[in-house]
């Protein structure tokens, strides 16, 4: 017998870290019970595709992390629309719904983070009005949709989320506008030549984008919607979604006295400050060992990643975090994969492919060194930045914007 | 139902079955080592590389741009490289053998 034989690992969240997790715990041969908890009643689903895919196609089923079955061949307790109200270190005990303490030997936290719905007056009483971060919300909107005779939509907030949102509507007939409050959309995340492709994108597919409007008031007179911006503009709307970032999750854990910076603040190994309690996935502050910065990232690839880093620490083989960050993003029929982090950048560099269809990539660099790169359509762009990246690679920059040259893993050497 | 093996890198055989969905759910729902699916199936992640039997090729039909752009520049890529997740489940696909990549 083990010694994690008469353990117990509970995680808090079931979403992509939390149930990588749990399964990467028998693959590390943790013996013990492994309990996870969340309050989203839905069996544990891929979240990227609810704003992608799944708006239009809808099948739950088809979208789960893992089948059901996997949970019981692996014993897996999963206890879905259950909250964790409270951790106690002193007992190593959680409280769930208020009651009922279960003890752990473990305690992961991956907990994520919800939308934030901003102070914008009538927002409580504006109709159907949804944020888009879980499955029912997915569902919600979907039923709104289809139900509405005008189907106008207003999307406030032409962040990723807002956008995948308004492509995905597009396509069920929706009438869509995007509301968004800075001079360009994705300002936050990327170069004004990203934020111009997608602006274009969206006005070819006929879904409506403004720019630097702030909404400051909902109006409902009980069958209709009226978003009200502070150049006193309106637009009239059956369906509203807010998309205008997140909060992170970290309550619980400030409440038992983790440290939280930014998020729940961890070490190399997912460790919190208490040796026994983990935290993986949106809600972490996390140092990256390549770009040698604490960062925070809200994405599959962290929360996975950090799982693995997670499960093996929990059984006693100490693996470091380090991972470059990718993402992605699919409109219409676009598809935007993106590697690496930006921040501190001080050069852009545009290489855009000879041909008919669409395809260019953006690469970061600060002087010398290659930070990231976004590419549009060129999976090539996307590997080879992911290449070069870990590797530290040098690139000769005349090259790489030199289109003439093909993308090869020695062509911009 | 359509039967497809799976080779992993220990060279442990697997059969399952399965009737919709893509190849990679079929081999994440049934824990095949090496087939990851991070990206939930949409040719983002390269983490459900498989080689596929060359007596199956003909099965498996041709990749995608998006899919060989992926895979090119993979130490691992030959021929029969395919993502998993761009293959769908169907009764064409029955008895075929992928060589899990890694």
């Amino acid at each position: 017998m083990s010694e994690t034989s008469n353990q117990v690992c509970i995680i808090i969240g079931a979403s992509h870290g939390g149930v990588n997790l749990a399964f990467n715990l028998r693959k590390e041969g943790w013996e013990g019970k492994i309990m996870i908890y969340d309050t989203d009643p839905n069996t544990p689903y891929h979240r990227p595709p609810l704003s992608k895919s799944y708006i239009v196609d809808g099948d739950l089923n088809s979208n789960l992390i893992k089948p059901l079955e996997s949970y019981q061949k692996d014993e897996i307790s999963l206890n879905l629309g259950k909250t964790v109200t409270s951790i106690n270190r002193n007992q190593k005990t959680i409280s769930i719904d208020g009651e009922a303490d279960q003890k752990y030997d473990k305690l992961v936290i991956a907990t994520g983070a919800r939308p934030f719905i901003p102070p914008i007056i009538g927002i409580e009483t504006a109709m159907n009005l949804f944020p888009m971060r879980t499955a029912n919300d997915a569902i919600d909107i979907k039923n709104a949709i289809d139900t509405s005779e005008k189907k106008r939509v207003v999307i406030i907030g032409g962040g990723y989320i807002g956008l995948e949102t308004a492509a995905s509507l597009k396509k069920i007939g929706a009438t869509v506008t995007v509301l968004e409050r800075e001079s360009r959309v994705l300002a936050r995340v990327t170069v004004p030549i990203m934020s111009e492709f997608f602006m274009d994108l969206h006005q070819q597919n006929d879904v409506e984008i403004l720019t630097q409007k702030n909404v400051i008031s909902i109006k409902n007179d009980g069958n209709l919607n009226v978003v009200i911006c502070d150049d006193n503009t309106s637009f009239e709307a059956d369906v509203i979604i807010v998309g205008v970032g997140i909060r992170v999750n970290t309550e619980l854990a400030a409440a038992a006295k983790l440290d939280i910076l930014n998020g729940i603040k961890v070490n190399e190994f997912t460790q919190t400050n208490d040796k026994d309690i983990y935290a993986i996935g949106d809600c972490t502050y996390h140092f990256n060992l390549h770009y040698k910065c604490f960062t925070r990232l809200e994405s599959v690839q962290n929360a996975v990643d950090q799982s693995r880093i997670a499960a093996a620490s929990i059984c006693g083989k100490g693996i470091v975090y380090d991972a470059i960050p990718w993402f992605w993003s699919d409109q219409y029929d676009v598809k935007l994969q993106m590697v690496g982090l930006s921040n501190g950048y001080n050069e852009v560099l545009v290489r855009k492919e000879e041909g008919e269809s669409v395809s260019f990539s953006v690469w970061y660099f600060k002087d010398d060194e290659l930070l990231a790169v976004d590419a549009i359509n060129n999976g090539k762009a996307y590997v080879l930045g992911t290449r070069f990246i870990k590797g530290n690679q040098k690139i000769d920059k005349t090259k790489l914007v030199d289109v003439s040259i093909p993308m090869k893993p020695t062509s911009f050497l | 139902m359509t039967k497809i093996t799976f080779i992993t890198s220990d060279n442990e055989s697997i059969t399952v079955e399965g009737t919709s969905g893509s190849v990679m759910e079929l081999a994440v729902n049934n824990n095949i080592k090496g087939i990851d699916g991070d990206c939930g199936g949409v040719c983002s992640c390269a983490t459900c590389h498989v080689h596929v039997e060359p007596e199956f090729v003909a099965k498996t039909g041709e990749a995608s741009e998006l899919e060989n752009d992926m895979l090119e520049f993979d130490d691992l890529t030959n021929e029969y490289s395919r993502l998993s997740c761009q293959l769908q489940v169907s009764e064409e696909l029955d008895g075929v053998v992928f060589k899990v990549a890694k």
